[in-house]
């Protein structure tokens, strides 16, 4: 990367279709195209299996019938709708409720070693705000497992399945910024390989962003290191609109100190949540669902009893999870990978003795608006205008399956429905002539920028420090609770901590795998992000899903059912339509949410 | 305070890797082996290593840790350190790309090679295929391998033969595969391993047994083909046998 970078001492690569991130959702694209013919590359910042797909333990929650024959998908999508607080697009959440089984049997004709039943079928476990007979029948089990390690599972059992399609991978190359055309058409990105340095222009027909979450904005979370939300990161610098920022799920069970996740699945096999008294305060919160409610009922319901002074611990700040009461043999069998983390980060062996529990960052419902193909779009005067060449999926995209809240197991089913729809709709528009236009030197000098400015930059601000400084200014104003003079605060200090990932000082200038200009440009990406969530978290005036403001503690359905799309240019908040309506049903209209 | 000592090397600048020595404040709590390298890295942000997920499930960031194959991830510094002094190295027996970063490159060809995904000849029924509990229980302690490469990168047998010799964790995988009952290429998977050298040149060493960090057995699953390969032979020995008293 010596001297400054520009369109003649770059190279250009040329491909059809361009998928940035290698998890479930990139490779569950780029499997479907790599059956296509079509020339495609998987771009991902590590060798995929090290994706935070993996991390994903209790399951992929869809019907399929297996634990109850009379499993019905409407029941998963009016499950999912009201988990949502309403906000979730019922067009999207149909789709992936009624495609589900399909996808889900596919991964296991591909060889996903799910857990079975006696009867040979595909075992299934209760997870939280599920329900049979739309809410009426009690629980359901509905969420497919490898015993605790289903992510870790479906993500391997995905880049076997493309090593055998012959999928081309350009693995550990990090992707800078969108390369975008005077049509405001998307042409590729501009990369670079981590391990050798060589920048190149990937140009592309279509570009998926797949680059998942963005957890790393908060200090506390279940996230990987890597979850720096790069591809919305490049989706706001380009200039387009992001939807639902403001909704962060808190995942209720993180390790106490070590943020790492413990599966939902703990409370679907039985376990359950206990304060300093010893008492299973859900019932008081939820006394139908108890421990299984939505995940925001009961992060906020744990929140409150430890700022109540139940807490647990010297300093009363976690609860603790209990699972001994359901044995050893179960526990080994059920629940193993939870058993060795928190052995290894809570030094607790739960055959003995509870977790120390507290919710933690664990998703972003909100990402770049899509439609069920992936097509990313920008709004204008209440109109969905598509950005040609543009796609995401996952948790990078908000489709939007989640609204103000994500079930537990709806992730991994968003990554495989989305991931092959957008595959499908790729194909078909390529083939039939689709594309779009050439970009000039400028638009490709545009999008170097940012990587010239890093590595021409000889004094500035510690990567570490800044990073430090934007995760602590998260944790503080814009975590379980929130209220609006805190978070006019944080929006504040988020300018100050613009001007300093502006200003960063890159030490490092060599090639070969240099990981503090990879880790700069991570901050920058979280920055963005981290910014649209501030600013969307300050103008949603009312209590929706995760967004808990205590100052305005109702859900307010006059004015706020409906999406927030969040302008990066003039740093605003717009309002989108809700989709209530689904193609082969009547739409499920707002009720009050209790569990 | 404790002395911790990096195995340093940039091909841009250095033509020998050096160890750098670095004196390092443990805080009041064990901490990860991965904690403390990303505290040495906030004061010397030239330190270039892999990691991920930081929970042991991603497997970026399998090194030497006082001579050991492990995860800084899910070490504590306390169960590693030896007279206050702790060493990380790249994992022996590939190519260091830079400081800890190896190239997996052999790694991954070998895992490629066992082919690793499921091949069934028979088509998919509009549900799952049936697979009973038990027969599920046979991929235990094969499927949860995250390809960390301490095991293969441990084994005296691949550094002497890392193209030809498949490794600890590619065979492991593809007994994973010969173990599945919905796979239907068990012969076709023996037979690619019968050479001298992809699963013979084990000679039960067990380096990768003990440090496994998800806690797998390769040496007993390389067993399982071994004896698999020797059924056959016998097998097949028994039809030539039989074959030839039929024409004599």
């Amino acid at each position: 990367m010596v001297g400054h970078l520009n369109k003649d001492n770059i190279h250009t690569l040329e491909f059809d279709a361009l998928i940035v991130g290698g998890g479930g959702s990139g490779m569950r694209t780029s499997l479907e195209l790599a059956k296509s013919g079509l020339k495609t590359a998987v771009v991902s910042k590590v060798f995929p299996t090290r994706s935070h797909t993996v991390s994903a333990q209790g399951g992929i929650t869809c019907a399929i019938q297996s634990a109850d024959p009379h499993d019905d998908w409407r029941w998963h999508m009016f499950d999912t709708v009201k988990g949502s607080d309403y906000i979730g697009d019922q067009d999207a959440i149909e789709y992936m409720c009624s495609e589900g089984p399909k996808a889900v049997f596919e991964l296991e004709h591909m060889g996903l070693p799910f857990s079975r039943f006696e009867n040979g079928r595909i075992y299934q476990r209760p997870f939280g705000g599920q329900s049979k007979d739309f809410g009426n029948g009690g629980q359901a089990s509905r969420t497919c497992a490898a015993a605790d390690r289903t992510g870790h599972a479906l993500l391997h059992t995905l880049y076997q399945n493309n090593v055998k399609e012959g999928a081309n991978f350009l693995n550990e190359w990090f992707a800078v910024d969108l390369v975008k055309n005077k049509f405001n058409e998307i042409t590729g990105v501009i990369a670079f390989s981590i391990e050798s340095g060589e920048v190149a222009y990937l140009k592309s027909r279509a570009t998926v962003l797949a680059t998942g979450g963005a957890g790393r904005i908060y200090a506390s979370t279940t996230n990987a290191l890597i979850n720096t939300g790069d591809g919305l990161g490049m989706s706001l610098r380009a200039g387009f609109p992001a939807q639902d920022m403001e909704m962060w799920q808190f995942h209720p069970t993180g390790i106490h100190g070590a943020g790492s996740l413990v599966t939902e699945g703990c409370r679907g096999e039985g376990g359950y949540l206990i304060n300093a008294d010893g008492e299973r305060f859900m019932e008081r919160y939820a006394p139908n669902a108890k421990d299984l409610a939505g995940r925001d009922v009961v992060a906020r319901s744990m929140v409150l009893e430890i700022l109540e002074g139940r807490g647990c611990g010297p300093n009363k700040d976690h609860v603790l999870l209990k699972l001994d009461h359901l044995g050893e043999e179960i526990l080994n069998a059920k629940l193993p990978g939870i058993c060795e983390l928190s052995k290894t980060f809570a030094g607790v062996d739960p055959v003995y003795k509870p977790i120390p529990v507290v919710p933690t960052c664990h998703y972003m419902m909100g990402g770049t608006p899509t439609n069920i193909h992936g097509q990313a779009f920008s709004s204008e005067n209440e109109v969905d205008n598509e950005i040609p060449g543009l796609f995401s999926v996952g948790e990078a995209a908000c489709v939007s399956v989640h609204g103000a809240n994500r079930l537990g197991g709806n992730s991994l089913l968003d990554l495989v429905v989305f991931g092959r729809a957008a595959g499908l709709h790729i194909n078909e528009d390529l083939k039939s002539g689709g594309g779009v236009e050439e970009a000039n030197i400028d638009d490709i000098e545009s999008a170097l920028y940012r990587l010239n400015k890093l590595n021409e930059s000889n004094s500035g601000f510690e990567v570490a420090e800044v990073k430090r400084e934007l995760q602590e200014v998260m944790q503080n104003y814009f975590g379980v609770f929130r209220r609006g003079e805190f978070m006019e605060k944080g929006v504040q200090a988020l300018v100050e901590i613009r001007d300093k990932c502006d200003n960063l000082h890159l030490h490092d200038k060599s090639d070969s795998f240099n990981t503090n200009r990879v880790e700069a440009l991570e901050l920058q990406n979280l920055l963005e992000v981290a910014e649209a969530t501030a600013i969307s978290s300050l103008k949603r005036n009312e209590s929706r899903g995760a967004h808990a403001r205590d100052d305005f503690p109702e859900r307010d359905d006059e004015n706020w059912l409906c999406h927030s799309l969040y302008d990066p240019i003039n740093k605003d908040l717009k309002k989108r339509q809700v989709n209530f309506e689904p193609k082969t049903m009547e739409a499920f209209p707002p009720k009050v949410r209790a569990y | 305070m404790i002395e911790v000592n990096i195995y340093r090397f940039n091909p841009e600048t250095d033509k020998f890797p050096y160890m750098q020595k670095f004196n390092f404040e443990m805080p009041d709590r064990d901490i990860m082996v991965l904690e403390l390298l990303n505290s040495l890295k906030e004061s010397d942000p030239t330190i270039s290593y892999r990691r991920s997920c930081r929970e042991g499930v991603c497997g970026s960031d399998g090194m030497s840790i006082n001579g050991k194959n492990g995860l800084a991830c899910i070490t504590p510094v306390s169960e590693v350190i030896k007279g206050n002094k702790l060493e990380l190295r790249p994992l022996p027996g590939l190519p260091v790309v830079r400081d800890l970063v190896v190239d997996m490159t052999e790694f991954y060809a070998q895992y490629e090679k066992i082919k690793p995904f499921l091949q069934s000849d028979t088509p998919p029924p509009n549900q799952e295929r049936l697979q009973s509990p038990s027969d599920r229980d046979k991929l235990d302690g094969l499927y949860e391998c995250i390809l960390c490469a301490c095991c293969s990168t441990s084994c005296p047998s691949f550094w002497w033969n890392p193209d030809k010799f498949v490794g600890p964790a590619a065979l492991l995988q593809a007994y994973r595969f010969i173990a599945d009952t919905r796979d239907t290429r068990t012969e076709e998977r023996l037979e690619s391993l019968s050479d001298p050298f992809s699963v013979y040149r084990c000679h039960g060493i067990m380096n990768c047994v003990s440090v496994c960090p998800k806690g797998l057995n390769p040496n007993k699953a390389i067993g399982e083909i071994k004896s698999m390969l020797l059924t056959n032979k016998r097998h097949e020995a028994e039809i030539i046998a039989s074959d030839g008293g039929g024409r004599s």
